[in-house]
């Protein structure tokens, strides 16, 4: 009851964004329509891929500023391998772990290091990005045919499928860690890390594993993504999703994430996914200029953290 | 037979000597008080034995086998658990989350919901507390209801040993009767316990063997029924306390502080008083009762509508929040001392460092603030010094009315003696000086007047004279009041 009615306010702003456009084109059978549906879920991809990583890090009360490059190299990693004749499973795989091990780095210089991940993942942002371009030798990297292009493209070879694989991919990994976060020690463990770190260490918790586990899994979730980035691109570009970090931030706070720790939800992020997603393709459909597209974004990030707060703020009132 | 042994454990953090030879002996079934001033050392030992810190020499054993855990895991899982004096609950959990924290009931990584929840269930229940929905947010229970769920939680990995660290500095009376039978169970239970407090009344009324740290050594033990107050008090200071405050001193009759119909809905309903130069006036009540709205009404920090007439130059407020309000932890002693009156060691706002030390030194000095130097970081400082610099800054600011909400919580003995001191000292100078506390031997000691705050309503101030400890709980619980 409680988390469907943390999931219900991000739910009603998701709505209210898909009823006023509907009503602003002035054509809502076109902007509601399955085809445009298709395009906004293909677009939404990468941002909630990314979330589902971000989403766990924010409730353990940490933030990860590099996803952006951890895309990038990722991406230029899996176009590399794939030009160098690895079987795309394999390819894809390595993109996936590139995103891991740079979590990894990052959760071992904010445990072993004692760096906030604040800077560690600043610092991470800079160095994941030369290393993009230094892997891609400062060039997009050009890939053969494979079924990796096919994972996020708007209409799928295979039209049973309706929307593109990685929309059902990201659906699953999403169900997954919905449980994985509601069910499992390890998943609580996260939520009481970010709600008192000193409590989960005064119970026997190895808080620093559990950090560096986090940022790891997260990073699987970032190369993921950064595969898909690939795949919409059709090759590797070690330029791509500067700034990306900011979007998938955003839509875990808009779906009810607390940056001090302890709160955050998986439905929700998607939910702040689509959100913004929407705004983005309402926008172009109104053929408004890109950046009354960054103000509307920015704005509603704002407005629904001070909901949020505004919301806590009145339930303290009442129970008291 | 001990359950509990240490012979000679020290410790030490980088230049400071924190433990210097602790011996302790418990037994099951045995509620152990461990009395010192704040810095004695009785923090360190508790972390020492819950695995956070680890001892440099010394021997410890549990249940005749030796005991040095590696961590707090080890600790729990032989048994011995902490009971944080600042609660260690995470606040978005649910309580049977929380009780199991660590220890969570599972299938290869897999939450065991249906077995965490019946056995917080029975866990509860045992201390006939079965309102406690463990499924509620822990964030949203009361304070003595959060303390049960820690309790629990050491229950829940079967605890031979817990260590209390002031379990009842938050509590009300009724809460720490509450708290009592808790403990008495438990004791009933074989279970040793650990037990921190500045209160000595309440030590006698809990414990059945005590131990004095003093400088990080245990000093003194034995049974409590044989020993005297005035004794644990020397052994605790370890130099006889003297007369607290100067009772020959004359309040004036110059009003400098006129309060009138103070509101501020839904907590403080109606509160008028006069305070005169030189003069402390005592605020009594239940915690909530709006005291501490009062101050803050006064002092413009909650919203008000009523009449404030103020004849003098400035007001100064100590919270009774040291950590969240009354102190930035991470700056230095000169700074948290010197920084609401920047403008007395400044030139053309540039702050003269030399001036700012003499004149932290000097108020060091005064209170008696034991601290490395006054460039150091107010967050090493023991719970004790950290207050007095937080009084230290009102003495620097010098403003004619003082406003102190619960001025010695916390604080150890020896300090809240110097607390004292310097409370009745400043009004000898002629400030005026209102005083929010919980403890009625503090307002007794030191107030000339004294009025009790009700459900958002103050009594009239009357001398001390005409008070007693009975009427003034009796005003507080709002019973009908008596003819003085």
């Amino acid at each position: 009851m409680k988390a469907l009615a943390k999931v219900l306010a991000p739910l009603l702003g998701l709505i209210a964004v898909a009823a006023l456009f509907a009503v602003m084109t002035g054509a809502p059978e076109r902007y509601l329509s399955a085809t445009n549906l298709r395009v906004v879920l293909a677009q939404t991809v990468i941002v909630a891929l990314a979330a589902l990583g971000m989403t766990m890090i924010i409730i353990s009360a940490g933030i990860d500023l590099s996803v952006g490059s951890s895309i990038a190299l990722s991406s230029v990693v899996t176009a590399v391998a794939l030009r160098g004749g690895l079987p795309p499973i394999a390819a894809l795989a390595c993109g996936v772990v590139t995103g891991g091990i740079l979590g990894f780095v990052n959760g071992v210089s904010i445990t072993a290091l004692r760096v906030v991940p604040f800077i560690a993942t600043l610092g991470m942002l800079g160095i994941a990005r030369g290393l993009a371009k230094y892997v891609a030798n400062q060039q997009t990297v050009n890939v053969p045919a494979t079924w990796i292009n096919e994972l996020a493209v708007t209409f799928p070879a295979r039209p049973w499928l309706l929307f593109a694989p990685g929309v059902w991919l990201t659906v699953i990994l999403a169900i997954v860690m919905t449980l994985v976060l509601r069910n499992t020690v390890f998943g609580r463990r996260v939520f009481a890390l970010g709600s008192n770190e000193a409590a989960a260490r005064a119970c026997g918790i190895n808080t620093s594993r559990l950090k560096i586990q986090v940022y790891a899994l997260a990073g699987l979730f970032f190369g993921l993504a950064g595969v898909t980035q690939m795949s919409r691109l059709r090759q590797g570009d070690p330029t791509v999703a500067v700034g990306t970090e900011l979007d998938v931030i955003a839509a875990v706070v808009i779906g009810g994430g607390s940056l001090s720790g302890g709160e955050g939800s998986i439905p929700g992020a998607i939910i702040g996914a689509l959100v913004m997603s929407l705004l983005r393709n309402g926008c172009q459909q109104m053929g408004w200029p890109n950046y009354v597209q960054e103000i509307i974004i920015g704005a509603i990030i704002v407005i629904a953290v001070a909901a949020d707060r505004y919301r806590a703020s009145r339930a303290a009132e009442t129970s008291s | 037979m001990s359950l509990l042994r240490l012979r000679g454990l020290r410790k030490r953090f980088g230049a400071t000597l924190a433990l210097d030879g602790v011996d302790l002996e418990v037994a099951s079934g045995e509620v152990h008080a461990l009395i010192g001033e704040n810095g004695a050392g009785k923090s360190t030992l508790l972390n020492i034995l819950s695995g956070i810190h680890r001892a440099d020499s010394g021997e410890m054993s549990l249940a005749d086998a030796p005991y040095a855990p590696a961590g707090p895991a080890e600790a729990r899982s032989r048994g011995v658990a902490h009971v944080h004096q600042e609660l260690a609950l995470c606040p978005h959990l649910p309580v049977a989350e929380n009780i199991f924290l660590g220890v969570e009931p599972a299938r290869r990584g897999w939450l065991r919901r249906d077995l965490l929840f019946d056995r917080a269930v029975a866990l509860l229940a045992e201390f006939g507390r079965s309102e406690i929905d463990p499924r509620r947010r822990t964030g949203d229970l009361s304070l003595p209801d959060r303390q049960v769920v820690e309790i629990c939680r050491a229950l829940a990995c079967d605890a031979r040993v817990i260590l209390m660290d002031e379990p009842t500095s938050s509590l009300q009376r009724a809460n720490v009767e509450r708290l009592f039978r808790l403990i008495n169970q438990l004791r009933e239970r074989g279970i040793a316990i650990v037990y921190i407090s500045h209160f000595l009344e309440e030590v006698r009324e809990i414990a059945d063997r005590y131990t004095v740290l003093r400088d990080g050594r245990s000093v003194d033990g034995g049974e409590l029924r044989a020993v005297r107050d005035e004794q644990l008090i020397e052994q605790m200071v370890g130099r006889a306390i003297d007369g607290v405050v100067d009772r020959e001193r004359r309040p004036s009759s110059d009003v400098v502080l006129d309060v009138r119909d103070l509101a501020a809905p839904p907590r403080l309903h109606q509160a008028g008083f006069e305070l005169h130069r030189g003069e402390i006036l005592g605020i009594a009540g239940l915690i909530g009762s709006g005291r501490t709205e009062l101050i803050r009404a006064i002092f413009g920090l909650t919203p008000s509508t009523g009449r404030i007439v103020m004849r003098g130059n400035g007001i100064g407020y100590l919270s009774e929040d040291r950590k969240g309000e009354g102190l930035a932890l991470q700056m230095s002693v000169a700074d948290n001392v010197t920084i609401t009156g920047f403008s007395r060691c400044a030139h053309a706002g540039w702050i003269d460092r030399a001036r700012q030390l003499a004149q932290s030194e000097s108020i060091m000095q005064r209170l008696r603030i034991k601290a490395p130097s006054a460039r150091a970081a107010v967050h090493r400082l023991s719970g004790g010094n950290q207050q007095k610099v937080a009084l230290g800054r009102l003495l620097h600011q010098d403003p004619d009315v003082l406003l102190l909400d619960e001025p010695a919580r916390g604080v150890d003995v020896g300090s809240k003696s110097d607390v004292y001191r310097e409370i009745g000292k400043l009004a000898a100078e002629g400030k005026a000086i209102l005083v929010v506390s919980s403890y009625l031997p503090e307002l007794f000691s030191i107030c000339d007047r004294l009025a009790v705050m009700t459900r958002g309503r103050l009594s009239a101030a009357r001398p001390i004279s005409e008070w007693t400890p009975v009427s003034v709980m009796e005003a507080a619980i709002g019973a009908p009041e008596r003819a003085a």
